[in-house]
């Protein structure tokens, strides 16, 4: 609705450039191929699965250099083991106190990490991993098991800790 | 050149706010003599300056008037004397590519950053793309998915326009317990204004056919960290642009070589860089970096998230930190001021720590969520100085003071910080970065900014 009203507000999307129209058509196939994205419901997730139990292991090997042991104390994000809540005067933001979404870690951590070597861990790794930042969160249990179906329907504690200013905005409008 | 203004020079020497701020008109008069602006940066040495080797030379006969000069060149570069006008970066020690690098704000005039000092941001590098294997996939709730080839977009029709891009990060030394020591764009350097070229994204988005359930568009660039974050498709709609020249030149590589979106007046975050998907959704994608990061933690725990526009800010690039007036005397003050939410409509000066405060000229050209540079003159006494600048956009939105930008925000959000930036300059003309509120606290507890980048 508010894409129609600026259309009829803004000449410039009213009346815009013409294009020759040279896109060639993508194929569903191809698309699948490049869209690497995970939505919060859950829609991009791939099949596989992992536990915090398998996770360990590839976390110890990938991501302890930058993000430290247990997921805190590296040069990178702290990613757990706040002991400092978000009103204190030294709010510790991590995946357990401030990520709203878990389906976040798995988008993220599939696209770009390990930083070294970007989107070489398998799907099954990406799940094992993903599982082991929420136990060292304590969100899900050491043997819990992520997958397309699971990790969506995980409940972060910060789900509800965001104001969005960009809605609040449009309805002042 | 003769100017017809009439201004009685008695008038426009009298002062029009205190500490010897003086009529903004002062330096369209003709004839009227002022000592030069000198001013040296005392933090980066300036090695051509204080080279040993340097021999005075006789100026009316200077030894390059009598020999050949240097040959033509295929792409020029600054002058040698020019080295200490460069980026400063600061990047994660284990990730060379994870960290910024701001534009020498301090060193620069006008309103255009030359494109080799146009800030960086990287989440893992710069990738050196190859453009004829680079594509833009379009899809989601569109009608016709397609491909667009760079061969392809540089055939549509192309706008231009001067807009500035502001990492969402920029002056975050500002939320610290003690003022930042850093030259002026070392500090708020994380903003650079550029001529931007390319082709308007409503244009192709019209061509793929973006149905009516599309409310965002969510992106993604083709660096080592695929960075993905999630846009309004009425922005996008409204004047996104597909940009592939800046300055005129197609961009640089850390600037998004071959493709990267521009949204004007919004988070630099947003112009994704080394563009390569736009995939149309109804909801976003919630990716870290519009969750985890870029989202302002607030007192009450709660965290503004979406804060796209980049408020109304302006700084005095010079005078500024760590330079040095060299006497008493006539000196022009100027500086940049921007809004994400349209053009400036006024830049206010104080010379007395906001007790008075006098309108700036503002130089032409003065564009909508672009740098505006502003000038005022000023009679130094040789005493004690506090310089300020506020701006006002023409929204009617004032730049806050710090004190009232941390009441109203805490010191924990990180991004967004636009408060008014005070200089002082002390009784031997060395002009440093002060706080003059409340919260004047010398602190070993800050936050370290070196560690926010990821």
């Amino acid at each position: 609705m508010i894409t129609f009203i600026i259309a009829l507000l803004n000449p410039a999307f009213a009346d815009p450039p013409q294009g020759p129209n040279l896109g060639q058509p993508a194929t569903t196939e191809e698309i699948t191929h490049w869209d690497i994205g995970v939505m919060p419901d859950g829609e991009g997730l791939p099949e596989g699965k992992g536990t915090a139990k398998e996770g360990k292991a590839i976390y110890e090997k990938h991501c302890v250099a930058c993000h430290g042991p247990e997921g805190t104390g590296g040069t990178a994000d702290p990613l757990a083991g706040a002991k400092m809540a978000l009103t204190s005067d030294y709010p510790e933001q991590t995946i357990g106190t401030y990520w709203p979404y878990a389906t976040t870690i798995f988008d993220m951590t599939r696209r770009s990490m390990p930083i070294i070597a970007p989107g070489t861990l398998t799907n099954d790794e990406v799940y094992a991993v993903t599982a082991y930042l929420l136990y060292l969160n304590n969100i899900i249990g050491e043997n819990d098991e992520m997958n397309a179906e699971t990790l969506p329907k995980v409940q972060m504690p910060n789900r509800d800790g965001f104001i969005n200013v960009y809605e609040q905005e449009n309805k002042k409008k | 050149m003769k100017n017809d203004v009439e201004i009685p020079y008695s008038s426009i020497l009298q002062p029009v706010a205190g500490n010897g701020l003086l009529d903004r008109r002062l330096f369209l008069k003709t004839g009227l003599t002022f000592s030069v602006v000198t001013l040296a940066a005392s933090a980066i040495p300036k090695v051509f300056a204080t080279n040993a080797n340097d021999q005075a030379v006789d100026s009316a006969s200077p030894p390059w008037m009598h020999e050949p000069g240097a040959p033509f060149s295929i792409y020029g570069t600054p002058s040698k004397y020019e080295d200490d006008v460069v980026r400063f970066p600061a990047a994660n020690r284990d990730v060379g590519g994870n960290g910024v690098s701001w534009t020498p704000l301090h060193k620069l005039e006008g309103i255009i950053t030359p494109g080799g000092l146009h800030f960086e941001r990287h989440h893992n590098g710069v990738p050196q793309i190859d453009p004829a294997q680079h594509k833009l996939l379009i899809h989601g709730l569109v009608r016709n998915p397609s491909f667009f080839s760079i061969e392809d977009l540089l055939r549509y029709p192309m706008q231009s326009r001067i807009c500035f891009v502001e990492c969402g990060g920029n002056s975050n030394a500002g939320w610290n317990k003690s003022p930042s020591k850093s030259e002026a764009g070392y500090f708020h350097g994380l903003v650079s204004c550029s001529e931007w070229t390319g082709v308007p994204l409503v244009t192709v988005l019209n061509e793929v056919g973006v149905t009516a359930k599309a409310k965002w568009l969510i992106t993604e660039g083709a660096d080592a960290f695929a960075m993905n974050i999630s846009i309004p498709i009425e922005k996008a709609m409204q004047d996104g642009m597909l940009a592939l020249y800046q300055n005129g030149e197609r961009i640089r590589p850390e600037n998004g070589y071959p493709l990267r979106l521009i949204l004007p007046g919004w988070e630099g975050v947003l112009n994704v860089k080394w563009l390569r998907r736009l995939k149309a959704t109804d909801k976003p994608i919630m990716a870290r970096n519009e969750t985890s990061r870029y989202t302002e933690l607030q007192p009450d725990g709660k965290a503004r998230m979406f804060t796209f526009v980049m408020e109304a800010k302006s700084l005095i690039t010079s005078p500024s930190a760590n330079m040095f007036l060299k006497q008493p005397g006539l000196y022009q003050i100027t500086g940049l001021a921007w809004s994400g939410r349209g053009k400036i409509k006024k830049v206010e000066i104080s010379a007395d720590g906001g007790k008075s405060w006098a309108e700036a000229e503002l130089q032409e050209p003065v564009l909508s969520q672009s740098f505006t540079r502003f000038r005022i003159p000023w009679q130094w006494n040789g005493k004690h100085a506090i310089l300020k600048s506020r701006a006002t956009d023409e929204t009617g939105y004032v730049q806050p003071e710090r004190d009232k930008l941390i009441a109203e925000r805490g010191r924990h959000g990180f991004f967004h910080y636009n408060a008014i930036v005070t200089w002082q300059v002390d009784e031997q003309g060395v002009v440093n970065h002060i706080y003059d509120d409340k919260d004047i606290t010398e602190s070993t507890d800050d936050i370290s900014i070196d560690a926010g980048w990821d």
